[in-house]
Formats: C-alpha cells, sequence, structure tokens
C-alpha cells in the first residue's frame, strides 16, 4: 500500500488513539471503535475520498478536545461554584 | 522586567476519578490511580501561554514540587507551550507534608532566582483545596496579588487583573511583579495533543533541590484523620400532608 496518505492516516489514528485514553466510557470502548472505524475504510483507493474521511477523522479529534473539555469545566462549576436557583 | 512568568502546576488525582479512602483512614488511595494536572493550573498555564503569544511575556517556565511522576505534569505544560520546566525533587515524607507553605516557600525562592515578573498559579487544587499558595507565595515575597482571577490583561509594567468576588467582579490594577491565580472563566485550556507532547520533549527540565533553594521543609500541620463524607440518608415518601406533618414531629424538626 504505497499509498501517499498512509502518513498521515497512521498519524490520525494515533492520535485519536492518544485522545482515547480518557474516553469516559474506557479506552477499550474507544479503541474498538476505533479500529473498527478505520478497517472499515481500508480498501479505499480514491485520493479524494481518503482526504475527506482524514478531514472527518480531524473533526472528530476537535469534537473529543470540546467533550473533555465541557466534561471537566461542568464538573468544576458543579463542584466549586453556587447555582442559581 | 525580564518578561519571564513562572508557572506553577500540581500533580493531583484526575477530578474524574472515584476517591477511596485508606482502610486505616490516614489517606486517600493514590496508587495505581490515574492522576492529572489540576484543572486550575491547566487554566494558569493557558493564560500564560496566551501572554507570550500575545508578546506580551517573553518566557513561560512550569514548576511543579514532588516525586519523579510530577515530570508527566510539567511535559504537560511543555506541550502547551510553555518553554522550559523546573523539578523541585520532594519525594517520601517530606511529599506527603507538603503543603502550601511549603510550596510557596520554594516558589518565591525560585520567583527571586528567575528574576520573574510574573507568578501565574492555579486558585486551588482539587485534592486539598486549600486555596493559599498563591496568596502565601505574594506575602513571602511582599508582591501584590490578584487572586481570583477572571481577566488579565497587561499593561506595561502593570497588570489589570478582574476578579471573581462574591459581590460580582472587582478589577485592581497592580505594580509588576506580581503573583496572579486563575479562576475558572479566565480561560479555555488547550488541550497538549500527541503532536505537541512529541515536540515539548525537545524542551528541557532541569531538577532542583529544596535544600538548593534554602527551603525548609517542615510541616507544622499534621493530618490526624481522613474520612469519607457521611453517607447521604435514604429520602422517604408520603401520602398526605398529615403523614408529613406526622413524620416531622417524629423527628422533632417541629
Amino acid at each position: 500500500m504505497a499509498n501517499p496518505f498512509r502518513g498521515e492516516v497512521v498519524r490520525l489514528y494515533k492520535n485519536l488513539l492518544f485522545l482515547g485514553r480518557e474516553y469516559p466510557k474506557g479506552v477499550e470502548y474507544f479503541r474498538d471503535r476505533l479500529r473498527a472505524a478505520f478497517v472499515k475504510n481500508k480498501d479505499v483507493q480514491d485520493p479524494e475520498k481518503i482526504k475527506q474521511l482524514i478531514k472527518r477523522g480531524e473533526f472528530v479529534v476537535k469534537e473529543l478536545e470540546a467533550l473533555y473539555y465541557l466534561r471537566k469545566y461542568r464538573a468544576m462549576k458543579k463542584r466549586y461554584y453556587e447555582t442559581d436557583e | 522586567m525580564t518578561g519571564r512568568v513562572l508557572v506553577g502546576v500540581k500533580r493531583v488525582i484526575d477530578y474524574a476519578v472515584k476517591i477511596r479512602v485508606k482502610p486505616d483512614h490516614s489517606g486517600v488511595v493514590t496508587d495505581g490511580v490515574k492522576h492529572s494536572m489540576n484543572p486550575f493550573c491547566e487554566i494558569a498555564v493557558e493564560e500564560a501561554v496566551k501572554l507570550k503569544e500575545k508578546k506580551l511575556i517573553k518566557e513561560v517556565v512550569a514548576i511543579s514540587c514532588g516525586p519523579q511522576q510530577v515530570q508527566e505534569t510539567i511535559r504537560t505544560a511543555l506541550a502547551m507551550g510553555a518553554d522550559r520546566g523546573i523539578h523541585v525533587e520532594v519525594s517520601g515524607k517530606d511529599y506527603e507534608n507538603l503543603g502550601p507553605l511549603q510550596v510557596s516557600k520554594i516558589l518565591a525562592a525560585l520567583a527571586k532566582k528567575e528574576e520573574a515578573s510574573l507568578v501565574i498559579l492555579g486558585k486551588q487544587a482539587i485534592d486539598d483545596d486549600c486555596n493559599q499558595t498563591g496568596q502565601m507565595t505574594a506575602a513571602l515575597l511582599d508582591w501584590p496579588q490578584g487572586t481570583f482571577a477572571s481577566e488579565v490583561a497587561v499593561e506595561g509594567d502593570k497588570v489589570k487583573i478582574v476578579r471573581e468576588i462574591d459581590g460580582g467582579l472587582e478589577t485592581i490594577k497592580v505594580n509588576m511583579p506580581a503573583v496572579v491565580t486563575a479562576d475558572l472563566r479566565l480561560n479555555t485550556p488547550r488541550y497538549a495533543t500527541l503532536p505537541n507532547i512529541m515536540k515539548a520533549k525537545k524542551k528541557k527540565i532541569a531538577n532542583v533541590k529544596p535544600q538548593d533553594l534554602g527551603v525548609d521543609l517542615t510541616s507544622r500541620v499534621e493530618v490526624v484523620r481522613v474520612d469519607e463524607p457521611p453517607q447521604r440518608q435514604a429520602g422517604m415518601k408520603v401520602e398526605t400532608v398529615d403523614d408529613l406533618v406526622g413524620k416531622l414531629k417524629e423527628a422533632g424538626r417541629i
């Protein structure tokens, strides 16, 4: 598979795997789904399609970062600040 | 002004972990438990890095006190954009007894040594909830302090700080060098992604011992006992208002 995008795809996978360590449902749950998602697309050859999939992966990275931030922010807000009720 | 900012980062048990008290009630279980950077320290690092990106300050130095493992926390700060790290080695009994007084003495010594313009800390740690280190550090240095900061603006050799206080917001202007402690709404910390962590491996972490800074770590506080909070009593459902009044009378409430 001498695909020019191979490096980018592997890097994306590693970044997502790294992010998965903090996933609320557990790192195994995340890793299984991550692997399944990548394996499902392993035979894609069209460069346009690959670029699209990489973009989707990068989108997921941003979504995860936002998820982690919101979780933490909400937990801190709940623990340390009075709610007006 | 050197334009150097020191940021203190503390390694604490991760905020999402369920805390368990040791069977002998001497503390909480930390072995094998996930640790990470104190959330308020993350906000402090982010603020320092933001100031550097705006070219208002020149260098961000991340500092942590503790055993080998705190280097992970310093590495996270480096991945977020700090330029270099200082690991103050404290382990064993000294680490168990390390509290705000000792840490503030260490930070004060380092602030003088590094000729810092600003020391930014998290307002409190989520493990001990002391909310003292920033204040003590400022007092030891005889520097002005802006605590519970929700906004920080460097204006020449002064800092304008908006503080979150009970009545609302208070804006103060202090001379530099100063100590600032970060509150929740100060900023949104960036995530230390894998590529950034890889890049940060090239940055240096210096090792220092408290003795080298002339700091005495003796604690004046002794933890006597640690207990879990009392279990919440189960609620009771009643059918009528009279039942409710009856139960309240029984419980001696009315």
